[in-house]
């Protein structure tokens, strides 16, 4: 996987899925517009403002709340490359490995708007705004082979699971 | 080395030697998923490229936004219906047999002792209240096991919470949870287990368990499970589907903490917004409402509704109060017409209607306007969960949403006059 480079969004501890697209939206005929809502009760606007490649930072269990898979599918359709937090909620955590969505476990300790490069590789994040560098471990073997063959429906597909 | 409960279950699943941090592939007695969640599972499942459904393990029951809130959501459950239909799925329930998902799991005798239960819904958690591991999954998870049976578990770690006595009166399973989050933060028992032991659980009725473990979750649990016995036995008889094996700890088993609590000593509590974790003892809470809501996954069966109607009985509810009953399931609200429960709290001024998840998650059916509170016996109370993102919901138990709704502000039974 390629070096990913974007401008961060900055969020605190315990971002939930309600937050993340509100329940609300959850309609079979909004599925391929859900970017449209990403956040847009606890951040309006944004969802307008997003670039492509941009990354969400954040603190503690990002993603708590629902197993709505809405959640991820909708930051990766508004562009979001990667999240990185200082931890997830569980079901948010599976659902991102099985749809695509990069998550990195570290503190990134970055500001809003600062850029931040990414190598999933070699485990490194750096904010080049400020120079910083942090390192974060790899995902353990099953989840990484799940990472690289894009998710749990490839891995049925090519006979695997 | 002995085994936790999840371990002993994820062990029999997976035909493997399962221990806390392992990765296991593992069958599952249940897939579940609701109307919500239910249509990305049916576009993955056409994803995959098979033919094979293990259609007897599925249970498909809308619940979130049925009966139909709009167009939109209509053709959501139309699209599940269709594929019922299309692929023979026989565990599909309509509107006016169904209900909310988890209850419906429980009735209906798909949760049971021993099983390994997923669902796509975050609080497929609740059968942990009868001794099964069952927890919340995505919807592409959830076609994969419609197609392959089967699903990759983190074996977890557990947390041991040892109850000791029994509850006060007006106090129970929504008061113990509150506090067991509050105390161990929103993220508590990420990708853990809460497994719960000790004399108090013989004195908790099974609803009071199924509380608990409905919002296992709301500490980030990925289950939390009680062990199984009398009370167990009689909840489910009559119900349960198939032959059962129960699970219990080994002696020696290995625990990541523990966690005690004197069920005497807990207080009737209310979660403050806009976390789980907030919550405090209802003496402390001075908080005026519009809305009181009894239901949900949570708190609206059979037990919860007798508990609001004993409060209410021979009162009015509050003039700037709007009192919401919806029984959990068609089956809970037979039960209140037959014992005489909704004609309680119709005397009473309280809008019954029959079962919705709708207003818990902010979808229809009672949506609070900007600056409005509410007190709700649900399980979340996130930002604008139930409406605009300027009100307020305050989770509590059945008693405590009843007597609120009578006071006009958050109480207890005792509070009332």
């Amino acid at each position: 996987m390629a070096e990913i480079v974007g401008k961060c969004w900055v969020f605190g501890d315990n971002v939930d899925t309600d937050q993340i697209i509100p329940a609300e939206r959850l309609v079979s005929a909004n599925l391929s517009h859900l970017n449209d809502f990403v956040f847009e009760k606890v951040r309006p606007g944004m969802a307008g403002e997003i670039s492509d490649g941009d990354v969400i930072v954040a603190g503690k269990n990002f993603g708590c709340g629902s197993s709505r898979e809405h959640a991820p599918l909708s930051l990766i359709q508004a562009g979001i490359s990667c999240v990185v937090a200082e931890s997830f909620a569980r079901i948010f955590y599976r659902n991102s490995m099985n749809i695509g969505l990069l998550l990195v476990e570290c503190k990134a300790g970055a500001a809003e708007g600062d850029v931040l490069s990414i190598d999933a590789q070699a485990g490194r994040v750096c904010n080049r705004s400020d120079g910083s560098e942090r390192s974060f471990e790899g995902h353990p073997p099953f989840i990484a082979g799940l990472v690289e063959a894009g998710g749990l429906v490839n891995l049925v597909r090519e006979g695997r699971f | 080395m002995g085994k936790t409960i999840a371990e002993k279950i994820l062990s029999e699943k997976s035909g493997t030697d399962a221990r806390a941090g392992q990765i296991v592939v593992a069958d599952v007695d249940y897939v579940m998923v609701n109307d919500v969640t239910g249509p990305i599972a049916f576009r993955e499942y056409g994803r995959l490229g098979t033919e094979s459904m293990f259609r007897d393990r599925m249970v498909l029951i809308p619940d979130h936004y049925v009966p139909n809130k709009d167009v939109a959501s209509a053709e959501q459950a139309k699209e599940m219906r269709a594929f019922a239909k299309r692929h023979g799925v026989e565990n599909y329930y309509e509107v006016g047999k169904g209900g909310v998902c988890h209850q419906i799991m429980i009735e209906e005798g798909f949760a049971a002792p021993g099983r390994l239960i997923v669902g796509a819904d975050s609080h497929t958690c609740t059968y942990g209240g009868i001794n099964a591991f069952s927890t919340g999954i995505g919807s592409t998870e959830a076609a994969v096991a419609f197609a392959t049976g089967k699903l990759w578990f983190k074996v977890p770690e557990t947390i041991r919470v040892e109850l000791a006595g029994r509850f006060g009166k007006g106090v129970g399973g929504k008061d113990l949870i509150i506090k067991i989050i509050t105390d161990i933060g929103v993220d508590g028992a990420n990708y853990k287990v809460l497994e719960f032991c000790g004399d108090g659980v013989a004195n908790m009725a099974v609803s009071d368990r199924l509380a608990v473990s409905n919002m296992a979750i709301e500490a980030g649990g990925k289950a939390g499970i009680f062990p199984f016995d009398r009370l167990t036995e009689e909840y489910i008889r009559g119900s349960v589907r198939g032959e059962y094996a129960p699970a219990s700890p080994d002696a020696d088993a290995a625990y990541c903490s523990t966690l005690r609590y004197d069920l005497s000593e807990i207080e009737p509590m209310v979660a403050f917004p806009h976390l789980p974790s907030n919550g405090r003892p209802v003496r402390d809470a001075d908080v005026k409402i519009d809305q009181a809501y009894l239901g949900s996954c949570t708190n609206g069966r059979i037990e919860d509704m007798r508990a609001g109607a004993a409060v209410v009985k021979g009162r009015k509810v509050h003039p700037d109060v709007r009192f919401l009953v919806v029984p959990a399931t068609q089956r809970v609200y037979r039960q209140m017409m037959d014992e005489g429960l909704a004609q309680i709290f119709l005397d009473a001024g309280a809008f019954v209607s029959g079962p919705t998840c709708g207003a818990c998650l902010g979808g229809y059916m009672g949506i609070l306007a900007a600056g409005e509170r509410a007190v709700s016996s649900t399980n979340r109370n996130f930002i604008g969960r139930m409406g605009d993102k300027d009100s307020e919901v305050y989770l509590a138990g059945p008693e405590v949403v009843a007597a609120s709704a009578i006071a006009g502000r958050i109480a207890t039974p005792d509070m009332l006059e």
